[in-house]
């Protein structure tokens, strides 16, 4: 318990310390709320689905979520490359809880992130149906977090260096990003966009979201949650199998 | 687990493989409980590889180890439990104070609460860096992360403590601090010390036996008068160049060979 404690804390204290990596996160969902939210308000209201506001908030707060965690989880190669790694490794502590400190911790970080985002959505106009719901929310953005930590922290555990970051980016995260519908109601799309959804674990972690903030839901509050701790808890197993196994 | 008399390090046909290359060639040593033992080689030799095979980090090719009676590969964290490591490279986290380095150390190593406290403040007192325990250690030099790094490795007192290189590019009165605190450690507790070094006169002062290793094979073993005398040489040094011969090794460079590279060519200068 306490090996996981202390790996959580770092995660925690790495993030209070580097102010430019949190403002530098807090880019591209602002840039994303200005440009979409603004910029297609009035064709998604003209189309009669009310305030695109109000439905894209629950997305960008995902967005800055799976992007904040999959990269704290891939950071272990930071820690490969600076040699930390090595220190961890042969603590005579079982690799799980090193693994799941630091997604935990990784997992709180990009939950906290979400929060942020979810301040800067209140100015912009964002409302959330119900505040007694918010701290609901909040515990879903740690449940993505988790999810999408272990699958960073996975891939991080299988690579040397930073090369095939890019590629787990526009190939995996990119997409699950774009087809999960944080940018539009997964409702009327053709068919085939609503299967790749089923399939998408933060299409549920954002259904999840907008079902407690804007009391709307595709797939349900119910399997929403069920996906997500069920996809989060294989993940863990997987990424944790996958950290257990790193040689140096 | 350890029966009393047991050797605590036992090596059978060790060997790694990448490839075509053999790091370590089918290595066979023992170092008895307590012992204080010193693995020398040129660089490029395989010591850092047969250390990260004992000490949990890489699966070797064939060949068995024991550890204080457990094998790495399938009891890692019975091994991970009796031993303690100082790295040749630095594995300090930046982000973190001297303080929370050592603290963290602790932890993951449970040493209890007021035990980790007070060793925590001796032994930044011991490598003087008592006054900056509060600064991140990306603010530190080099030489100052080199003695956190050793005091961070000295925290928990493991059954056999593994020193890659601990003294590259350490003054020599840190050195000799360094070595007298083993040496209590060793007669008090009586841990067993496995290090590496390039500095010979070091390696024969603290070692009671000495093992080189070459081209991945161990080619001499035996105490530091026995290599004198297999050789005829007067001094470890000598009887190492008898032994190794003097040509510079080449081999992939990681940050610290460069380094450690560096510090020859300046020294064959002279």
């Amino acid at each position: 318990m306490k090996t996981i404690y202390i790996m959580w804390l770092r995660e925690m204290k790495k993030f209070f310390r580097n102010k430019s990596r949190v403002v530098g996160a807090l880019g591209q969902p602002l840039l994303f709320l200005l440009a979409l939210g603004y910029g297609l308000g009035s064709v998604f209201k003209a189309a009669g689905q009310g305030n695109y506001i109000q439905f894209l908030a629950p997305g960008i707060i995902g967005m800055s979520i799976i992007f904040g965690s999959v990269f704290n989880g891939m950071s272990v190669i930071w820690d490969r490359q600076f040699g930390f790694l090595k220190e961890t490794l042969v603590a005579p502590v079982p690799r799980f809880n090193i693994m799941f400190g630091r997604t935990l911790g990784g997992a709180t970080t990009a939950a906290l992130q979400g929060v942020v985002v979810l301040v800067i959505t209140l100015f912009a106009g964002f409302q959330p149906h119900n505040w007694a719901l918010v701290p609901a929310a909040i515990l879903v953005m740690v449940l993505i977090g988790m999810l999408f930590g272990a699958i960073g922290l996975m891939f991080g555990s299988m690579l040397e260096d930073f090369q095939g970051f890019q590629l787990i980016m526009n190939f995996l995260i990119m997409p699950l990003f774009f087809l999960s519908g944080a940018l539009f109601p997964l409702k009327g799309t053709p068919t085939v966009l609503q299967w790749i959804a089923r399939f998408d674990p933060l299409a549920y972690g954002i259904d999840a979201m907008r079902m407690l903030l804007n009391n709307d839901s595709h797939f349900g509050l119910a399997i929403d949650l069920a996906v997500l701790i069920i996809v989060a808890t294989v993940f863990v197993a997987l990424s944790s199998r996958a950290f257990a196994k790193i040689q140096i | 687990m350890e029966e009393s008399g047991q050797d605590i390090i036992e090596v059978r046909g060790l060997t790694k493989r990448y490839g075509d290359f053999t790091a370590v060639d089918d290595i066979t040593f023992s170092v008895k409980p307590g012992e204080r033992f010193a693995f020398l080689g040129p660089n490029g030799a395989g010591k850092s590889t047969t250390i990260k095979m004992l000490t949990t980090l890489l699966n070797p090719t064939s060949g068995t180890i024991k550890l204080a009676g457990h094998e790495p590969a399938r009891n890692a964290n019975a091994v991970r439990q009796s031993i303690g490591i100082v790295f040749q490279d630095p594995s300090l986290d930046d982000d973190l104070t001297a303080w929370e380095n050592m603290e963290f150390h602790g932890v993951l190593y449970g040493v209890p609460r007021s035990l980790r406290r007070e060793r925590i403040d001796q032994l930044l007192e011991f490598v003087d860096l008592y006054s900056r325990k509060d600064s991140l250690v990306k603010e530190f030099s080099g030489g100052m992360k080199r003695r956190l790094e050793i005091a961070r490795g000295l925290l928990h007192h493991p059954k056999i403590m593994f020193l890659d290189e601990p003294t590259l590019g350490l003054d020599p009165q840190t050195r000799n601090h360094m070595w007298q605190y083993l040496e209590n450690l060793n007669k008090e507790e009586s841990v067993t010390v496995f290090f590496t070094t390039h500095y010979m006169e070091e390696a024969d002062k603290v070692a009671e036996r000495i093992a080189v290793i070459d081209h991945g094979k161990i080619i001499a073993i035996g105490s530091g008068e026995d290599l004198k005398k297999q050789t005829n040489a007067d001094s470890l040094e000598a009887a190492f160049l008898a032994l190794t011969g003097s040509d510079i090794r080449e081999e992939e460079a990681s940050a610290g060979d460069r380094f450690r590279m560096m510090g020859r060519a300046m020294r064959s200068r002279r």
